[in-house]
């Protein structure tokens, strides 16, 4: 109980301090994108499942600094621990941010870090933690944080019983216009709970008087008038007390508790008359509401001490038939949550997707009524668990779908078996003999760039010989052996005419060698484009043979073992979500049952008032006719 | 009297305070304990998740053939987006009609993925149509055609999007 405070003042701090992860400008990685994308409709457990791939991804590169997600991955490190905060993960959520705290970043970003890393254990009320994250920070803080850096500071400082340090703090913190109502209000309780009475009301006057628009400063505006109007009553100062309570907007939240107390504080000055008129308007609100019950007695005991005691017996019977019914309403909303219709319809859908979803249940037959559970539904203990037990939900529903997602894979995996099985022999020998064909060629390019290669250096004019000439070379050798040893006149003519010929061979070979190897480079480059073809052509269809058998084979493991994590995380889901949802319904039993206790008192209060109003009426009566 | 003030209003805020219900020790610890075993469950079915979407686009989407196309809004621009159309060789493969939450998203810097398949390696069309409405109130309707060429990486396609008064494009396509 000696912590309650800043319960209250920490959900101000999440209010007022919870930031989006930014995309910014020049977004390069597409994934993260998606992320951001999922993480911005609420969606976190989209968001991380998508970062965390990514992330896992981009440090398992060799090298990282050519990933897409290097350009953001300061972002992205922050980002996931934000949505594992928002998705009520914290232990998971410092550790992500304790990696960026220790990890090699600079300055600014280190403090940033180490402000949310403060933010989180201070939410958990692990307050000497939350401490010693912000003694962490030292140098260059960035400007969009530094207001925030300091009003946590000295919320830590009030939940920590060290008032005189928080009022420090929060006295520099008066000009901060994005905090301006909280800090107002926070500065008010510090002072008070530094012994500074005076100062703290003069300050939670200042707050009470706030100039804004905006709904959360309203509210806390509208709390500062609560909790001073409440001080100057109890120490009866019941003229000022009024009027702070008169500042209270009628519609606002603590509307019912101001209307309440305005007439308290009137009543205790013995202006019944005056009391009146705030109890009057309560009456008439939302019956099920502890002020509008609490002053179901108040007006007619107001009546009473004005001596109009037959209006006050009237009110009282009014009472006592409100009190009798809403005990009714109360058992049957105990009866309800009983038979689980509570948690029925905390999880349909259709209730989950309206703001005004808690008003709403309501409507549902069978649901328990909830404006008595409001007050309760609106603890951040109810919404974490209630928030836990939505979650499970989801998750429960993600797991079911996805035990039907294996079905539909094996379906998958045996069709294309059935598929590819008899094809792929046939393809495969096919493929072989081509293979082997291509290999050949290829061989034979090869040794004709080498030796093309070697020319440059060596030349060879022969080698470059068309096949006539190749023939022509021939027949010239073997006419020249045919004519060895022979020495007549014809073949002596014979002899002379083969060398001519040769020397012409050779004259030709030898003067268009240049032109001719230019050419056989020129054809051997041609040859390449049809060789890159090929052997594109043949990449393509590897990997379209690999992708035929990896689109059947080598999962059967994987999903087995899915199927079994799957089957014992909802066996284990499963448990817990029955405790989680046990505890909802223990928590909210007892709430009615603390509500009925309350009404009985009431009701029977008002049995006894309305009895002495009808005496004292018919005393006033029988006095007023024996004048 | 001061000090009385502020023992009542000490007492006061933590009336004010303190959460109904939640009072017991025993519940805050029972609530403790319960809380960190969701958050183990919560991790638990996050792994699972990673695995099953890394078997998933291995099954379904290996790839030599995945193509995925991304939207995103051009920063700062008003145009509400209403619809956006996807064809990939002809072939319709995605029609998208957004709601205010998924807008509100774009427009905050988020990119959605809208549509993920197969397609060959190769040159393909690609038609992008957008609706929407402009600040004051009128229709507005584009539509581009472009041209990507599917590799042996999987291909991430990012279109961005921008009203008439925005100075860019109405329909940019960038390759990741």
């Amino acid at each position: 109980m000696a912590r309650a405070p800043h319960r209250l003042l920490g959900i101000g701090v999440a209010c007022a301090l919870a930031s989006g992860p930014a995309a910014g400008s020049g977004l390069k990685d597409l994934y993260f994108g998606e992320a951001l994308y999922h993480a911005y409709q609420g969606q976190y457990f989209e968001a991380l499942e998508r970062l965390d791939t990514e992330l896992a991804q981009y440090h398992g590169l060799d090298e990282p600094g050519l990933d897409t997600l290097h350009y953001h991955i300061n972002g992205a490190e922050f980002s996931v621990g934000d949505f594992e905060l928002n998705y009520r993960m914290h232990r998971r959520a410092g550790r992500a941010i304790k990696a960026v705290l220790e990890g090699n970043v600079d300055e600014a970003v280190r403090n940033e870090a180490a402000f949310r890393l403060a933010r989180i254990h201070f939410q958990k009320d692990q307050l000497e933690d939350a401490q010693h994250a912000l003694g962490r920070i030292q140098g260059k803080v960035p400007e969009a944080i530094q207001d925030d850096v300091e009003f946590l500071r000295a919320n830590i400082y009030l939940a920590t019983g060290r008032p005189s340090d928080a009022v420090e703090v929060l006295r520099k913190l008066q000009a901060a216009e994005d905090l301006k109502g909280f800090a107002a209000y926070n500065l008010g309780i510090a002072l008070l709970q530094d012994g500074q009475a005076m100062e703290a009301i003069e300050q939670l006057d200042k707050a009470g008087q706030i100039k804004t628009g905006d709904q959360a400063n309203l509210a806390v505006r509208d709390k500062s008038n609560l909790v001073l109007g409440t001080i100057l009553f109890e120490s009866a100062d019941f003229g000022r007390a009024e009027q702070s309570l008169d500042r209270v907007r009628l519609e606002g939240p603590f509307s019912n508790q101001a209307l309440l107390r305005a007439g308290w504080a009137e009543a205790s000055a013995e202006h019944y008359d005056r009391a009146l008129v705030p109890w009057n308007i309560l009456v008439e609100r939302e019956p099920t509401d502890a002020a509008v019950q609490e002053a179901m007695l108040a007006v007619p005991n107001a009546y009473a001490k004005l001596n109009v005691h037959g209006r006050a017996a009237l009110m009282y019977g009014r009472a006592l038939e409100s009190y009798t019914s809403q005990i009714e309403r109360v058992d049957a909303s105990i009866n309800s949550i009983r038979e689980g219709q509570f948690l029925t319809a905390l999880v349909r859908e259709e209730i989950r997707q309206d703001k005004d979803w808690v008003i709403r249940l309501r409507s549902l037959p069978d649901a328990p009524e909830t404006y008595y559970l409001m007050e309760l539904m609106a603890s951040h203990d109810f919404q974490t668990a209630l928030q836990n037990y939505l979650d499970l939900e989801d998750l429960r529903s993600k797991l079911v779908s996805w035990q039907t997602s294996f079905d539909a894979f094996d379906d998958i995996i045996r069709l294309r078996g059935q598929n590819y099985e008899p094809l792929l022999p046939e393809v495969d020998a096919q493929f072989r003999d081509l293979d082997a064909q291509m290999r050949l060629r290829l061989e034979q390019r090869k040794n004709l760039n080498e030796r093309l290669h070697a020319m440059l250096t060596a030349p060879r004019p022969d080698y470059l010989a068309t096949a006539d000439e190749r023939i022509c070379g021939e027949r010239l050798a073997r006419i020249e052996k045919q004519l060895e040893g022979v020495d007549s006149p014809e073949a002596l003519a014979l002899r002379e005419r083969a060398a001519h010929v040769k020397g012409a061979l050779t004259w030709r070979l030898q003067t268009e060698y240049h032109e001719r190897l230019t050419a056989a480079h020129v054809h051997l480059n041609e040859l390449n484009a049809h060789v890159d073809a090929l052997n594109a052509q043949y990449e393509a269809f590897v990997r379209t043979r690999q992708a035929a058998t990896h689109s059947y084979v080598g999962y059967d493991v994987q999903i087995g073992r899915l199927r079994e994590r799957v089957d014992g995380a909802l066996q284990r889901l499963g448990i817990v979500m029955a405790r989680q949802g046990h505890m909802i319904e223990t928590v909210a039993i007892n709430q009615l049952k603390a509500r009925r206790e309350r009404l009985v008192d009431q009701q029977t209060q008002a049995r006894y008032a309305v009895a002495d109003s009808y005496d004292r009426a018919a005393r006033l009566q029988s006095g007023g006719e024996g004048r | 009297m001061p000090l009385i003030i502020r023992n009542i209003a000490l007492g006061f805020l933590l009336w004010l305070c303190s959460a109904p219900g939640w009072a017991e020790n025993s519940d805050r610890q029972q609530m403790k304990g319960l809380d960190e075993q969701v958050q183990e469950i919560k991790s638990d079915v996050l792994g699972i998740a990673a695995e099953l979407g890394q078997l998933e686009e291995k099954l379904l989407y290996p790839s030599g053939t995945q193509v995925a196309v991304f939207v995103a809004l051009a920063q700062g621009d008003p145009m509400r987006l209403d619809a956006v159309r996807i064809q990939i060789d002809g072939q319709l493969v995605a029609h998208y009609i957004y709601s205010f939450k998924e807008l509100d998203a774009l427009r905050k810097g988020g990119v959605q993925r809208i549509y993920v398949g197969n397609v060959p390696t190769g040159d393909h069309q690609l038609d992008v149509l957008v609706d929407g409405k402009l600040e004051g109130g009128a229709d507005y309707s584009r539509t581009e055609k472009f041209t990507f060429n599917k590799g042996v990486q999987p291909k991430l396609v990012g279109l961005t999007l921008a009203g008439p008064n925005s100075g860019r494009a109405p329909i940019e396509i960038g390759n990741w």
